[in-house]
């Protein structure tokens, strides 16, 4: 072990250690204290000119309290579910929205591929703010989409959908289709297009080739990006923020208002701890299908 | 045989008008007379004279492309660090874990990352501002950096780092000398990612930004926060402008040095 080879082990390890493994920590610890009208708000902090017993009597004063409270108070899990069920329903609607391009992608000409990949990379390196920022003026009552509808004749009244969960879903779809679509069309486009031959040779119809074939195919690539657009979208703050109405509960926002506008710390502590358990088991999951993948192609 | 059915045409021509009318009717409208965002009124570009007159705008901007300029720049450094390590570092003490916050990051929620960054400040006492904005940038964009490089790291062919060791070079120099210039595409576009993100974050900058450290998408978000704004428009024109420009010339370039990298190895080849 030469000193080189720890220097370059140590300095990016030490790094993460301090600037992610400690935070965290520190977040757990804030979670167990009590609310307290000082700075920093809360109490107690380990005060370490005392020595042993003040450690013992910092670890004392402890406690879950916040996480009893959690579940007291109904605003918290509500918004937990609340975000459960926005980032299940806006993660079947990305997949809608996301499969046929996927699949008009692999299905598109050769040369075509490169450029239609570009298209869809494009709008990832755009700032997410204008993106989720440009549906504002379409949404509103006043809004291009209502313009729209009403000129055609559709509708005579504007509907309402910025500022509800509806603006919430189209936000997220816009915003998250491009990790849908890619490892859609990553499986899609290694499938072995004569096995569907072979099924409507055998006098299968094309429609039941894709269901029975196709889509069984491409399930690891339509499971990696349901969890892609499902993990981040439980945390999503921007969207719900922008878009979203005041009765809107998503946790991203509970806990940046916790934060910011209550000041309550050990509270927006406990929020994000849970938020993490409950983001372990998605991300369990989407490991567990990514290992599958690795091994289906060895 | 792939054919392109008319279905498959009408999802594209739809899903490319899905992903790409947003931006279009954002970028006609930063050009229109009123201040109505949505009502067409006349050609005009007085916003953008506006937004130049604007000095916070343009303040703010200068601290996000330093903030981004630094934080990219560390995270690449550290990045391609982490990956050499977790794919050429062998076993060590603690390499799962190593592997773990590497990884973990990626998925993490921004507002835990940005609560948690910001108690650590305030609890070892360091005053918010333009630093911690670099010090947190550096932190989530490593891991992106990292797994970007690590990719190339992994597909490319150890041999040729043996081959410079046997011959006598250091391992210093086999990595600058052979590894460096093989993965150099890599940790450029790694770079640009690192870029790319601490440009666009507001999340993790509003918790840890001291108040005399407002970046570009805190400035944005508090404006937007109170309705569409021509202004915003004709700002968010020109950042699409400069992305669009920036990844077409930057694959065309990549596109270019693949297949030089092609010719030489075939002429090596042969």
């Amino acid at each position: 072990m030469n000193l080189r080879r720890f220097s370059l082990i140590s300095v990016p390890y030490l790094w993460l250690f301090l600037l992610f493994l400690v935070p965290f920590g520190i977040v757990f610890k804030i979670s167990l204290s009590d609310y307290a009208i000082s700075i920093p708000p809360y109490t107690p902090t380990l005060d370490l000119a005392t020595g042993w017993a003040g450690f013992k009597t910092f670890l004392s004063e402890l406690d879950f309290e916040n996480y009893v409270f959690l579940t007291d108070d109904d605003l918290y899990w509500k918004a937990y579910l609340s975000s459960l069920k926005i980032a299940s329903i806006a993660t079947a609607l990305t997949l809608l929205v996301s499969f046929p391009i996927a699949y008009g992608m692999a299905n598109a000409p050769d040369e075509w591929r490169p450029t239609l990949m570009m298209l869809v990379i494009l709008p990832f390196w755009t700032s997410f703010l204008i993106r989720v920022y440009s549906w504002m003026g379409i949404l509103s009552q006043e809004g291009f989409l209502n313009q729209f509808l009403m000129g055609i004749g559709l509708i005579s009244e504007p509907l309402i959908i910025l500022n509800t969960n509806w603006a919430v879903y189209i936000g997220i779809v816009y915003t998250y289709c491009p990790f849908m679509i890619l490892p859609i069309y990553a499986t899609l486009e290694k499938l072995d297009t004569s096995l569907n031959e072979a099924a409507v040779d055998l006098g299968c119809s094309r429609t039941s080739a894709f269901w029975l074939i196709t889509m069984p195919l491409a399930r690891p690539g339509i499971i990696a990006g349901c969890f892609l657009v499902f993990i981040p979208a439980l945390g999503e703050f921007v969207i719900p923020s922008l878009l979203g109405g005041s009765r809107t509960l998503m946790i991203g926002k509970v806990l940046y208002e916790e934060f910011f506008a209550n000041r309550d710390w050990p509270v927006a502590s406990a929020v994000a701890v849970v938020l993490l358990l409950i983001l372990i088991v998605p991300i369990v999951m989407y490991q567990r299908n990514q290992q599958k993948m690795m091994e289906a192609e060895q | 045989m792939r054919r392109l059915t008319w279905f498959n045409t009408t999802s594209l021509a739809l899903g490319f008008a899905f992903l790409y009318l947003p931006m279009v009717i954002l970028i006609i409208f930063s050009f229109n007379e009123s201040r109505l965002v949505t009502v067409w009124a006349g050609f005009s570009t007085k916003w953008y004279g506006e937004l130049l007159q604007n000095q916070a705008f343009l303040d703010a901007a200068l601290v996000t492309l330093k903030v981004g300029v630094a934080s990219s720049t560390i995270a690449t450094v550290l990045g391609t660090m982490a990956a050499y390590v977790l794919v050429r570092g062998g076993r060590f003490f603690g390499r799962t874990l190593f592997s773990g916050m590497i990884y973990a990051p990626l998925v993490m929620p921004e507002v835990i990352t940005g609560l948690s960054l910001l108690l650590l400040f305030i609890s070892i006492g360091l005053d918010r501002g333009m630093f911690t904005i670099v010090l947190a940038h550096a932190t989530f964009s490593m891991c992106y950096v990292s797994v970007v490089v690590s990719s190339r790291l992994v597909s490319f062919d150890k041999s040729l780092e043996e081959a410079a060791l046997d011959l006598g070079s250091s391992a210093f120099e086999a990595f600058r000398l052979v590894t460096l210039p093989i993965i150099a595409p890599a940790v450029v576009s790694g770079w640009l990612l690192a870029l790319t993100l601490s440009l666009d974050d507001l999340v993790i900058a509003s918790f840890v930004a001291g108040p005399s450290s407002t970046t570009l998408p805190i400035k944005i978000f508090s404006s937007v926060r109170l309705g569409v704004s021509p202004e915003i428009n004709a700002l968010s024109t020109i950042l699409i402008l400069i992305v669009a420009v920036g990844t077409i010339s930057a694959s065309l370039v990549t596109k270019r040095a693949v297949k030089r990298r092609q010719a030489e190895e075939q002429m090596a080849a042969g």
